[in-house]
């Protein structure tokens, strides 16, 4: 462990200074396995234990209270014919489908307004990172709150208009679009990740844009964007994760104890599904074998955007 | 929006020159330039934006100081103000016990969290093994794996040991180093300088002081991030309170107002008087830590889109 396995007596013949490296090589693998030792230990009990027990159990019956029941594949058949199952997956896919691509255009929009914005940009970064700050069951009591179909903020704004919103909270058809742009607030972080790539872009680009006579349309779309695909790329594969595990602002909007007087099946997104068979409901081995859909759905969603990336996204750097 | 973009070029070149001269493409913002019209409708657009990003935060505020009656009529100053609201949200619910058991959570599951993966960050990095590589790819790979593949077993882990409805789960994880913050404090120590260790071995020193003395030091703008950063993820945290604490006098703040917001809510009570105040009492301190840590946490989020 000390530094003395660095003393090595180098004139005392040819073999021996072989046989100090073999030692110091060992010490220092055995200094770094010390270090790392607590990763491992948490890797075999909180990761590599549940997931292998995961998959035990999703192939059972299991209550938490009677031994597991072995079942064979009946949790996925049966995940197969649920329609509980079928509209959890069909909500949170349209709500990532649509979430995802609109907060990637809100946090490039109004990263390229604080690309502008000079000295100010400061102020404005924090105004917009701040909703970030909220904790998710805040963001939302602030829908129940600003959507409500009666004297929501949201529906006076719209009535200054001439619109007459529609009851966001209630109505099982606006529920998800509410969720939708209740979460845009908090594009925070992904503005900052974006306007951090829009800084690295080099100015020399817009200056022979400029000598090309390029409009500004023409430089956003040819220069800025294709310069920071890979900070977008980035951006977007993060919220899609984020998005398809959805949970804690529906779930304190539209469930719990006391919540089943309104309609709320619009909001089950499939986390939130999943957590009530668990917790809710017991029903640990079919939770489980959700929970492994729901594994192999993020994955395959993932490896489709990296393949897809691979002829969009632009690194700088890259020779390969 | 035409006349915003074409002064764009002139800027792109003061950024360059001052960028320059400051010596890194950062994250500072320009110098003093001259007023355009183009700069003056930008900053109306940031102006007309930042009311939609601040204005729930007004509004949530404001309610918290407006009677039952009032909570809904959207002013922004409150018709009839009082402070009743705060008074009444402590006699209802155990707010400050429920405050107490989250800063002791936060406190223990951040600074564990950040020892921890400090130490098996710098293992990764400062050694040279066998097996390094495919074992940092396995933690990298942990990343991928979504929490409800492990909930559940974790979950019967604990109750196992008897430790359900009690804080330990919403923490003791966190003594094992998480992947995500081993991954950035990595980066960190891998740019620092071989020659500094080296030359602190041939004085001496050992391998604990080489992480504890000299690494750790040196690195202290990434372990603010971590700590910032888990600080704000245990705070916020809904899913596992709901899990693992049943006794409301176990609840978290999150959890807590959950509760509120069940007992009062839409499917309740209707006193949303309470639940506003209750949220703006949750929400605060994470308010008042971003303004404590702020060019911490744009730098860390800044950072963690550039590496990936």
């Amino acid at each position: 462990m000390t530094a003395t396995t660095q003393r090595t007596p180098a004139a005392v013949g040819a073999t021996r200074p072989r046989q100090a490296q073999r030692v110091n090589r060992r010490r220092e693998t055995r200094a770094a396995l010390l270090f790392i030792s607590p990763w491992i230990v948490g890797f075999l009990v909180l990761t590599l234990w549940p997931v292998l027990y995961s998959g035990y159990l999703s192939l059972t019956d299991y209550d938490v209270f009677n031994a597991p029941n072995f079942v064979g594949l009946e949790n996925y058949q049966r995940l197969a014919a649920d329609d509980d199952a079928r509209r959890a997956i069909g909500n949170t896919f349209f709500y990532a489908v649509i979430q995802v691509p609109l907060q990637v255009i809100v946090s490039l929009a109004l990263a390229l307004l604080l690309n502008q914005a000079g000295r100010s940009s400061g102020f404005f970064r924090t105004v917009f990172f701040l909703p970030r700050m909220t904790p998710p069951v805040a963001v939302g009591v602030l829908l129940l709150l600003l959507f409500n179909g009666q004297d929501g903020l949201i529906n006076e704004v719209l009535g200054w208009f001439g619109i007459d919103g529609p009851n966001w909270t209630t109505d099982s058809a606006w529920v998800k679009p509410g969720l939708i742009l209740m979460s845009l607030w908090a594009v925070g972080s992904s503005v900052i990740i974006l306007l951090a790539a829009l800084r690295n872009v080099p100015t020399e680009l817009y200056d022979a844009a400029r000598v090309d006579g390029a409009n500004p349309w023409q430089k956003t779309t040819r220069i800025t964007v294709p310069m920071i695909s890979g900070a977008l790329f980035f951006v977007f594969i993060i919220n899609s994760i984020d998005a398809l595990q959805s949970f804690t602002e529906a779930y304190t909007a539209y469930f719990g104890a006391g919540n089943s007087t309104y309609s709320n099946e619009a909001a089950e997104f499939y986390s939130i599904y999943l957590f009530r068979e668990a917790f809710e409901f017991l029903h640990m081995g079919y939770a489980s074998a959700l929970a492994w859909v729901l594994f192999v759905i993020i994955l395959a969603i993932t490896l489709v955007q990296l393949k897809v990336s691979k002829r969009f996204v632009y690194y700088e750097g890259d020779q390969r | 929006m035409t006349a915003s973009i074409e002064s764009t070029s002139v800027r792109r070149q003061n950024v360059g020159r001052s960028a320059a001269v400051a010596g890194v493409g950062g994250l500072g913002g320009g110098r003093r330039r001259r007023i355009t019209p183009g700069r003056v409708l930008v900053v109306a657009a940031l102006l007309a934006c930042s009311v939609v990003f601040i204005y729930p935060f007004v509004w949530l505020v404001s309610a918290s100081f407006k009677p039952r009656g009032e909570v809904f009529d959207n002013q922004i100053i409150p018709e009839t103000f009082t402070l009743q609201n705060y008074v009444q949200v402590w006699q209802e619910a155990p707010m400050l016990l429920w405050l107490g058991n989250t800063v002791l959570v936060t406190v223990l599951a951040a600074t564990t969290v950040t020892l921890s993966s400090a130490l098996v960050a710098w293992g990764f990095s400062y050694f040279r093994f066998p097996g390094r590589n495919a074992l940092f790819g396995l933690v990298l790979a942990t990343m991928m794996l979504p929490g409800a593949v492990t909930m559940i077993p974790t979950f019967l882990i604990w109750n196992a040991v008897g430790l359900t409805d009690t804080l330990y789960p919403l923490w003791a994880g966190n003594l094992f180093g998480s992947a995500f913050y081993i991954f950035l404090l990595r980066q960190f120590f891998l740019g620092l300088p071989r020659e500094l260790f080296d030359a602190a071995k041939i004085d001496g020193a050992n391998n604990w002081q080489l992480f504890s003395r000299i690494a750790l030091p040196l690195t202290k703008p990434a372990i603010i991030v971590t700590l910032l950063f888990e600080f704000q993820a245990a705070w916020t945290d809904l899913m596992r309170p709901l899990i693992y604490l049943r006794d409301s006098s176990n609840f978290t703040i999150p959890r807590g107002l959950k509760s509120l917001v069940d007992r009062y809510g839409f499917g309740g009570e209707w006193h949303w008087e309470i639940i506003v105040t209750a949220s703006v009492i949750t929400t605060v301190p994470m308010i008042i830590l971003f303004f404590l840590g702020q060019r911490h946490f744009v730098e860390g989020i800044a950072t963690t889109g550039s590496k990936g």
